[in-house]
């Protein structure tokens, strides 16, 4: 009724619009389009509500609200309360993260850990101020980060055997990482290569490593390696697992770089080559540019796999985190306490992978010319 | 042709490389360190003190000997093996000698081709069981689930042992002490079977040792000791002489306290023989004439170590039992001096 | 001959053979050749100068001889007086059997949370969201330590274990439930379901013909379904229930009889199903994101249902997409539980690369038969994949 009168009120075509029926805006609307709009979605809806009614609060519950982080022992948290015993963790924190670096010497860890962020900068944001500078810093990085931790040059030499905990896996993943990398553009462009001979090693070098899994390839460095080189000669098993992380890495890279190699259409190449420029122009300035920026996600994905792998070290005795847990855990008086130790390293993992593929995804955004079909 | 030829150049160029391994001694003189395989962690046996240095009844010889080199026992580096890379460190070098509570048998000593230089402990395997299972001997642990170490003779006894006596059970294999512990303790297996050393050790770190009992079967011999590769006797030699000037000094009753004192000259020949003061014993093996007297000035004879890291007096609490010298009833017997 | 002559007369000749492209790639290619003949001499040569200062015995001779030690998960017959070889074998089936039954798992969880991912429902999408990073970004080893620890330290012991059914016990010492036991009529069971499977795939070919024809659907999956279930039935009801099964019951330590699976399978199995399912999962997502919504809307305008749209439109073309990196994902698992040595699971690299290597001494043998199963393997399942993407290529236009 009260309609008809309102409408009477304007010229036809006139009407202003009314606002939609509370049912169809706000959140009401987005709650039922986004979580009732069928059976099968209401009952999805109230069954991922039960779930997060039935993790959240307990988990909640045991992380932070009941959790200890003072205590002296495993007997003392449970007196305090009914959740995660932190103090575990607390207590050992600078084992976990230095190893048994020793102690007078841990400035020279932080002081590599500050400068590898410092050098990480200008590679990773293009518009850090003085990025040429900076980038030649990146350059030599790798340099002094190796005389900060071993020592030389007049730092304490320091073993690696003393090595440990997260620096381990930070030595471990950023060697590997920086190393794999032309290592495994190198293997593409053997494998994509005229050349019949150098082709067939890299193929089989590829192919062997990918058929195999990691660990094994660790048990041979530490068992076999010394078989097969000149009987005396000996290096230390940091390095034997550094080469292996390397190479093993390195043939997963090159697949992901042939992919991109193969996705650049031949043409390319050919107006190189009728320009006059040599191979290793064409390559560097044509191919590998766009080659590579296609291979972006697939390099980062290989990186944060090999980020994760720096955890097998612990099964041919190197102490990571994982190894440093079983020393903790052998003390009786942190026994049983196996979850927190456990948690509290996959949060760290968890932090760094995730951020390195949320930045891959930044570059890929960035890196989108616009020649998207 | 070209190839075979190829190959030979390559052969003959290694081959001058190859003659590493002959002489240990020149090459630990030349790096100036002693590089000794110890294991991963058995509380008193060989663990990391709170500055991270290794220390224990294993390391105690690995030092012995060192001091024995260079008169100064700090010249020692550690490698942590398990089970499984001990003896594949050794053979390749990376380690002089190992001193990991490894059991002397025929097969390692003649077909991974080692040499034990002597018994430090006499061990045997038993069985730790949680009283409240209410278990009184070995041979009621029909259908039991077991953990146990993998890798070592423990396993091969363990498998004997039920097989002999007609019994069933589940093995829990486990990689490392601490692992078998956590296991051992959260229930998954009921039973954790060890050198019997190993569970008294292992027993001392639990909060209430008493809840647990060791069984009375030990059911292997399992002589402990360090060993070296094959191919150096005279290494072989100075290893094997470390360990039995330790023992001949527990019987003579020479100490770390009084050893200097005696290697000036003693009523007893043997002690003079042994400490320097009469004869060139030292230079048979290539060492100082003083070598025992660092040697014992380490860490102690061999019953002071003992005392130190597993005796009575400590933790682990272990009587010497087979242990004792063999004047007093037990095993430990070394050579004569002479 | 050639080079003979250009070495005759040094300077500009041999300078040109650098120059031009084709002599220059012969070089390299014999430079490098040789550098990986003198790298391959090297080592080999190290090798038996190795082993002969070692005094080491080589050969694959111990594969024979009794290994002394035991196994607790035994597909086939074992006991510590078979042989090494023997005892390969049970860590090559226990490899097969943890891959197998994680790639099941794998497969059903990536399936159901790549469509859920990609639903309307904001709260589900979200959650998978979440659980797809948390898995995908946290090394696989932790977890596998992770589902033990919680089985291993929050399950009861054997005496107070949990019972979901009757006969069904959950401890941890595992999950025990009865195990079937056939009797001798079972054979005819098994017949009956081959003759079954054949008569439906046979079946299948035919409604395909007749459809092709005449346009005639028939109801292929619920004919076929009532078949492959229903005949063995029969016969299996026919012949007198020619199964029994056995109860487990706790006796003395632990449960008897039945099977146990055993928590060390179970956190390794678990782990390694979640953590290749978090990667399946965005393969299946990018899979259906690649078809084209045009796809769906044309199958609509041609009057196809939601759910046939799905089968014969999107689901055959998004399956091309998906399967190489499904099949990668699954050579992935099958390396992945290599890692099964962490949790004491006694996989291929537990016995032989591990206890059978330690106790022989055998590092060379050892090590290289692992090592050569993992490459058959792993060869053997590019060289399908390679065929697959062959043959779906064809298809494409």
């Amino acid at each position: 009724m009260s309609e008809q009168t309102v409408e009477q009120k304007y010229a036809p075509g006139t009407h202003p619009s009314l606002p939609p029926p509370v049912a169809d805006r706000g959140a009401i609307k987005w709650v039922r389009e986004n979580l009732f709009s069928s059976p099968t979605n209401i009952v999805l809806t109230l069954l991922s509500i039960y779930l997060l009614y039935a993790i959240i609060p307990p988990l909640v519950d045991w992380m932070l609200i009941n959790s200890v982080f003072d205590a002296g022992s495993r007997n003392e948290c449970w007196e305090k309360g009914s959740g995660a015993c932190w103090a575990i963790v607390v207590v050992r924190f600078d084992q976990f993260v230095y190893g048994f670096y020793p102690e007078e010497e841990r400035w020279r860890v932080i002081l590599a850990f500050l400068l590898l962020i410092a050098a990480l900068v200008p590679i990773l944001y293009d518009k850090t101020p003085f990025r040429k500078l900076g980038l030649v810093f990146s350059g030599v990085y790798p340099i002094i980060a190796y005389f900060l931790l071993w020592g030389g040059l007049g730092l304490a030499h320091v073993e690696s055997a003393k090595f440990g905990g997260f620096m381990l896996t930070l030595t471990i993943g950023v060697t590997g990482i920086v190393a794999s990398l032309p290592l495994g553009i190198l293997l593409a462009l053997g494998r994509r290569s005229d050349l019949l001979i150098l082709r067939v090693i890299c193929v089989c070098f590829i192919e062997f490593i990918r058929g195999v899994p990691l660990i094994t390839l660790l048990f041979v460095a530490s068992t076999l390696l010394n078989y097969f080189l000149p009987p005396g000669t000996y290096f230390d098993l940091l390095l034997r697992v550094l080469i292996m992380v390397t190479l093993f890495s390195a043939a997963y890279i090159a697949e992901v770089v042939r992919g991109g190699l193969q996705a650049i259409p031949k043409g390319q190449t050919e107006a190189a080559q009728a320009l006059g420029l040599s191979y290793w122009k064409n390559m560097g300035l044509i191919i590998l540019p766009q080659a590579l920026k296609i291979s972006i996600p697939g390099i980062v994905n290989t990186f944060i796999g090999l980020y994760k792998d720096t955890t097998l070290v612990v099964i041919i005795g190197l102490l990571d985190p994982i190894g440093l847990s079983q020393a903790v855990l052998a003390d009786s008086k942190w026994q049983g306490l196996s979850t927190e130790i456990y948690v509290f390293i996959a949060l760290f993992f968890f932090v760094s992978c995730f951020a390195m593929s949320r930045y891959s995804i930044y570059l890929e955004k960035k890196l989108e010319t616009g020649h998207k079909r | 042709m070209k190839v075979s030829r190829l190959f030979l150049g390559v052969a003959a160029a290694s081959l001058v490389a190859s003659a590493a391994y002959a002489d240990t001694l020149s090459d630990v003189q030349a790096k100036g360190f002693l590089q000794c395989g110890v294991s991963t962690g058995v509380a008193g046996f060989a663990f990391t003190d709170d500055a991270g240095n290794w220390q224990g009844f294993d390391p105690a010889v690995c030092q012995a000997v060192a001091a024995a080199i260079f008169g100064d026992a700090s010249k020692t580096k550690y490698t942590p093996t398990t089970g499984k890379t001990r003896f594949e460190a050794l053979k390749s070098g990376e380690i002089d000698m190992l001193a990991r509570n490894t059991t002397w048998t025929y097969s390692r000593d003649v077909d991974l081709k080692l040499s034990f230089t002597g018994i430090n402990y006499y061990d045997g395997q038993g069985f730790m069981v949680p009283k409240g299972l209410g278990v009184s001997s070995a041979k009621e642990l029909d259908g039991a689930s077991v953990c146990i170490q993998t890798g070592t003779t423990t396993e091969l006894n363990l498998a004997d042992f039920f097989r002999t006596n007609n019994m069933s059970y589940e093995p829990v294999p486990i990689e490392t002490n601490a692992e078998a512990r956590q296991n051992y303790q959260a229930g998954r297996c009921d039973v954790y079977t060890t050198d019997a050393s190993g569970l008294a050790a292992t027993r001392a770190t639990f909060e209430n040792p008493a809840d647990h009992v060791i069984l009375p079967e030990i059911i292997s011999k399992e002589p402990l000791g360090p060993l070296v590769r094959h191919g150096d006797d005279n290494w072989a030699d100075l290893v094997r002489w470390t360990l039995n000037v330790l023992i001949i000094a527990e019987e003579l009753g020479v100490t770390q306290d009084n050893v200097m004192e005696m290697a000036k000259g003693t009523d007893n020949p043997e002690i003079n023989r042994m400490l320097g003061a009469e004869g060139s014993y030292g230079d048979m093996l290539g060492l100082p004439a003083d070598w025992a007297v660092h040697a014992i000035k380490a860490g102690g004879n061999y019953g002071e170590i003992f005392a130190r890291f597993i005796g009575t007096e400590t933790d682990i609490g272990l009587e010497r039992g087979l242990n004792e010298l063999w004047t007093k009833g037990g095993l430990i017997y070394a050579p004569p001096f002479r | 001959m050639a080079a003979v002559d250009y070495q005759q007369q040094p300077g500009v000749k041999l300078s040109e053979l650098w120059v031009d492209k084709r002599s220059r790639g012969v070089i390299i290619q014999i430079i490098a050749l040789i550098l990986l003949l003198l790298f391959i001499g090297f080592i080999v040569n190290n090798t038996i100068n190795n082993l002969k200062l070692l005094g080491v015995e080589t050969g694959y001779g111990f594969l024979n001889e009794p290994s002394n030690y035991d196994i607790n998960q035994r597909p086939i017959e074992y006991s510590s007086r078979s042989s090494h070889g023997r005892a390969a074998l049970v860590g090559i089936l226990n490899t097969a059997i943890v891959a197998g039954a994680g790639i099941v798992l794998a497969t059903i969880l990536g399936f159901v949370a790549g469509v859920l991912r990609l639903s309307g429902n904001w709260l589900i999408s979200r959650l998978v969201y979440v659980w797809v990073e948390l898995t995908r970004n946290v090394p696989l080893l932790l977890q596998i330590l992770l589902w033990h620890g919680i089985i291993v330290h929050s399950l009861p012991r054997p005496q107070e274990a949990l019972s979901p059914a009757d006969g069904f016990f959950l401890s941890n010492r595992g999950f025990s439930v009865p195990s079937p036991q056939f009797e001798p009529g079972f054979w005819a069971v098994v017949i009956a379901l081959g003759v079954a499977v054949a008569g439906a795939i046979w079946f299948a070919g035919y409604a395909k013909r007749v459809q092709e024809q005449t346009g005639k659907h028939y109801p292929v999956f619920t004919i076929n379904l009532a078949l492959v279930v229903g005949l063995p039935l029969i016969v299996f009801m026919a012949m007198g229930v020619p199964l029994t099964l056995d109860w487990p019951e706790l006796r003395g330590f632990n449960f008897r009889g039945g099977v146990t699976v055993r928590p060390e399978f179970m956190a390794l199995w678990l782990a390694l199903s979640f953590y290749t399912a978090a990667f399946i999962s965005e393969n299946v997502r990018a899979g259906i994101q690649a078809v084209s919504h045009g796809q769906t809307e044309a199958s609509y305008a041609l009057g196809l249902r939601p759910n046939w749209t799905m089968r014969l439109v999107i689901l055959p073309q998004a399956l091309r997409v998906i399967i190489p990196p499904l099949i990668s994902q699954y050579l992935n698992l099958t390396k992945n539980s290599s890692l099964a040595i962490a949790v004491g699971y006694m996989d291929i690299v537990a016995t032989i690369g591990g206890i059978s290597l330690n106790q022989t001494g055998r590092a060379l043998e050892c090590m290289s038969i692992v090592l050569g199963l993992y490459l058959a393997f792993s060869l053997f399942i590019s060289t399908v994949m390679n065929w697959y993407n062959k043959r779906v290529a064809l298809v494409e236009r």
